[in-house]
């Protein structure tokens, strides 16, 4: 099971850095929807997988069935999610800001902080 | 979508779903829900408010400003963890009062000062950002 | 399946606890506070006026907590508070030794001066966007990037920042910024995802994230795990962060775009939290990876100080220059790193805390002699010293603090680290070091040649408006980089303290018992 997580991980991963690599910011941002899914699938899949006993400790119990789940990866996937749910939330409003502002969405046409004409410095005094 | 069913819909699917945030926020501690997914059903209901009858309706009905429950969300949070300093015990330690009101034993504890606050974060920062991609969508 | 099956561990310590001490407050105090008047000062965005008298006391106050801190944890060692009484590998851990204090002091004290700088910097609109309430919730990352002992929970605190970040970073919204904000928020967005990758992977190899169980583990897994996996990833990802060279592009595109009392905070604090993690992770948890990385992370430092030094020089924007001299600064830092021994990581640190201070004091300094009349371009500018000759004073000493020239801050961690690397035989690492101070020399020189003794050039082309507000010098923002001059002309001065604290910090990263320790006190007294 962990190998054809690490394999759907590694797919999703290739996919983001195919898209990362797209001059077009909306792609970009689609890249990082994609790759914030496959970290949390890494994270879920670096904890193991294959129980199947929720962790969950009984009423009778006072520590968890000793083939419980790993509930430390879920939280930190949900960690996780939170914050790149509200970071892609802030992109996705910093793109389409961007677009309004400088009128494209092409990251090589945006060169307004490092502009192509920038003048050398004076060589001498 | 201003469409007369949308439009007479949207305000009680969006007090219906502000409920049930709330109750679902509330079951949180032993249950499935909590805080954060209690805000986000109620962040949603404002999106779908405000795409029906728009921004300025949603924001007149919110009465503050979205950043402004959000922040007070986080204080609200915050505060929740520095209340264990009282009781000696470290920072964000769990507190529960039991009273009895009204002759029902009603758990109280700082988890669900805590909850709540959080809740207040995310109903006021996705509602925020939600509200400033439909306001822009009409520049 | 779920009987009563026997406890593994004594249940009952986790209940029964001593009271926590009111000293040991101190630990989570910083953080907590920042995100308390953070948030009241969002709720309070309306009122302009008030913001800058509620940030700038609770600012001194967090300066206060934090050499209260320091003085904690001078007095009684490395401590420890975990969170909501869980036990140590579980819960949340804020660990605090030496070199979180260190920094988290130098962080207070230049954010106080942010503080004050920005009520002279930051007009009306842009207090109302947040730039009060952004820089207390940066602070609460940095301090809690600072404090943590947790290596999921300083990935949060990263987040925490970046977020704040880039509010301060579109602060006042000109199309420019915008730009700088793409290209600075999707490169570390890469960055931190890098770094929650490695942290899943960590978490998969030794099933605990807490930093002193770490340390204690990984010892046991050399050998079996591929840490070296590992640990390159966690130094790419901080490399990233820090801008060091071949991953720096996002700071020069980005860090000369916002106001100039933003870049300046982020000059000095930014990159340094990244530092930091590196000195942290690689330096303390994973030495032995590190030895196995430090011809990389060698070459990685010689270029990234070379490199962006020369970046430097070729600028003719003032602000895009200072840029470039953070990341060779960052590349003396990993100079340190990548040595590795005592004084080498104790020249990181001191240098790092020395940057910390002279990049935004240097910064400061940029935006007065723009608002003197200089302007941000060289070409252009001219004539400051006569304008004001103390405001010139103060950034000489400054530039020669950049360039590690006696009898300044930058001069002794420098000195450290050539000493260092000559002592392993790294001749060409200590030359590096030696040509980027060179360069330095000429880079800031020709700026205050250019900007400050050479009379204003007859062609004053008009700058952009926004620009360039000629509004009088304020007491304030000079009052700011007095203070930042101050403590680098001290710490130049009378280096002995910052010295002896910085190779006890360095000592306590190499020898990880007292951090352990502070952790797990139970298991070092069986």
């Amino acid at each position: 099971m962990e190998a054809l997580f690490a394999v759907l991980v590694g797919a999703l991963f290739t996919v983001a850095f195919y898209l990362f690599l797209s001059k077009h910011i909306i792609r970009i941002l689609m890249g990082a929807a994609i790759l914030s899914n496959g970290v949390n699938l890494l994270i879920f899949t670096a904890g193991r997988v294959t129980r199947e006993v929720p962790p969950v400790i009984g009423a009778d119990a006072d520590v968890l069935a000793a083939n419980a789940a790993n509930p430390l990866p879920q939280a930190l996937i949900l960690t996780a999610i939170v914050i790149s749910f509200s970071f892609f939330a802030f992109l996705l409003v910093l793109g389409f800001r961007t677009f309004q502002k400088l009128e494209t969405d092409r990251s090589d046409e945006m060169r307004l902080a490092e502009p192509v004409s920038e003048p050398s410095p004076p060589l001498g005094y | 979508m201003r469409t007369i069913i949308f439009r007479s819909i949207a305000p009680f699917l969006t007090s219906l779903m502000v409920l049930f945030s709330i109750f679902v926020l509330l079951r949180g501690h032993n249950e499935p829900g909590g805080g954060f997914i209690g805000g986000l059903i109620a962040a949603s209901a404002l999106a779908i408010y405000g795409i029906a009858c728009g921004v300025a309706a949603v924001r007149r009905a919110i009465y503050y400003h979205p950043i402004a429950i959000s922040a007070f969300g986080l204080f609200m949070a915050t505060l929740a963890g520095v209340l264990s300093m009282f009781a000696g015990v470290p920072f964000m330690s769990g507190l529960w009062i039991y009273p009895e009101i009204l002759g029902v034993e009603l758990a109280l504890s700082s988890v669900l000062i805590f909850d709540v606050g959080v809740y207040l974060v995310v109903v006021g920062a996705i509602s925020s950002i939600a509200l400033g991609l439909e306001e822009g969508d009409r520049d | 399946m779920a009987g009563k099956t026997a406890p593994l561990e004594d249940l009952s310590v986790a209940y029964v606890m001593d009271p926590v001490a009111a000293a040991d407050w101190l630990i989570p105090a910083p953080v907590v506070w920042c995100l308390l008047i953070g948030a009241l000062l969002v709720m309070l965005r309306k009122r302009t006026a008030l913001q800058p008298l509620i940030a700038i006391p609770a600012l001194a106050v967090l300066a206060l907590m934090t050499i209260g801190l320091l003085w904690h944890v001078v007095v009684n060692g490395t401590v420890t508070m975990t969170m909501g009484r869980w036990l140590p590998p579980f819960g949340i851990s804020f660990t605090v030794d030496l070199l979180s204090a260190f920094f988290a002091v130098t962080s207070s004290l230049v954010a106080l001066a942010a503080g004050i700088y920005g009520r002279s910097d930051v007009d009306d609109s842009s207090r109302r966007y947040g730039f009060y309430p952004f820089l207390l919730l940066i602070m609460a990352g940095i301090i809690g990037a600072f404090l943590t002992g947790d290596i999921f929970n300083l990935y949060v605190w990263f987040e925490v920042l970046l977020i704040s970040s880039f509010g301060l970073l579109v602060l006042g919204s000109r199309p420019v910024q915008f730009d700088g904000a793409v290209k600075y928020a999707f490169l570390n967005l890469i960055a931190t995802t890098l770094f929650l990758v490695t942290t899943g992977y960590l978490y998969g190899l030794f099933g605990t994230l807490n930093m002193a169980d770490i340390a204690i583990k990984a010892s046991e897994l050399r050998g079996t795990a591929p840490l070296m996996t590992l640990v390159t990833l966690f130094l790419l990802a901080f490399a990233m962060k820090a801008a060091a060279f071949p991953v720096n592009f996002w700071l020069p595109a980005s860090y000369h775009t916002p106001r100039i009392v933003v870049s300046a905070l982020f000059g000095g604090l930014l990159t340094k939290v990244g530092i930091y993690a590196l000195l942290r992770i690689l330096g303390m948890l994973f030495p032995v990876e590190r030895e196995e990385l430090s011809f990389l992370i060698a070459l990685a430092a010689a270029l990234t100080m070379i490199l962006g030094v020369i970046g430097a020089l070729a600028q003719n924007d003032i602000r895009r220059a200072m840029g470039f001299l953070v990341i060779s600064g960052i590349g003396v830092m990993m100079a340190g790193l990548a040595l590795g021994s005592p004084a080498g990581l104790s020249g990181a640190i001191l240098y790092a805390a020395h940057s910390m201070v002279v990049m935004t004091a240097l910064y400061f300094a940029v935006g007065i002699g723009a608002r003197l009349g200089g302007g941000f371009r060289l070409s252009e500018a001219g004539g400051l010293y006569t304008r004001n000759a103390m405001v010139a004073g103060l950034t000489l000493v400054l530039f020669l603090s950049v360039a590690g020239l006696p009898p300044f801050s930058g001069f002794w961690p420098k000195i450290m680290l050539v000493k260092a690397s000559l002592d392993v035989g790294a001749w060409w690492l200590a030359g590096a070091i030696l040509m980027t101070g060179l360069l330095t020399t000429i880079t800031v020189g020709r700026i205050w040649a250019l900007a400050y003794w050479r009379p204003m050039p007859d062609t004053v082309s008009g700058e952009a408006p926004d620009e360039r507000d000629l509004s009088p010098l304020s007491m304030g923002a000079t009052a700011a980089l007095g203070g930042l001059v101050a403590i680098t002309a001290a710490a130049g001065v009378w280096p002995e303290p910052v010295m002896a604290l910085a190779q006890e910090a360095a000592r306590g990263l190499l020898d990880p018992s007292a951090y352990v320790q502070s952790v797990f006190p139970v298991e070092a007294t069986q």
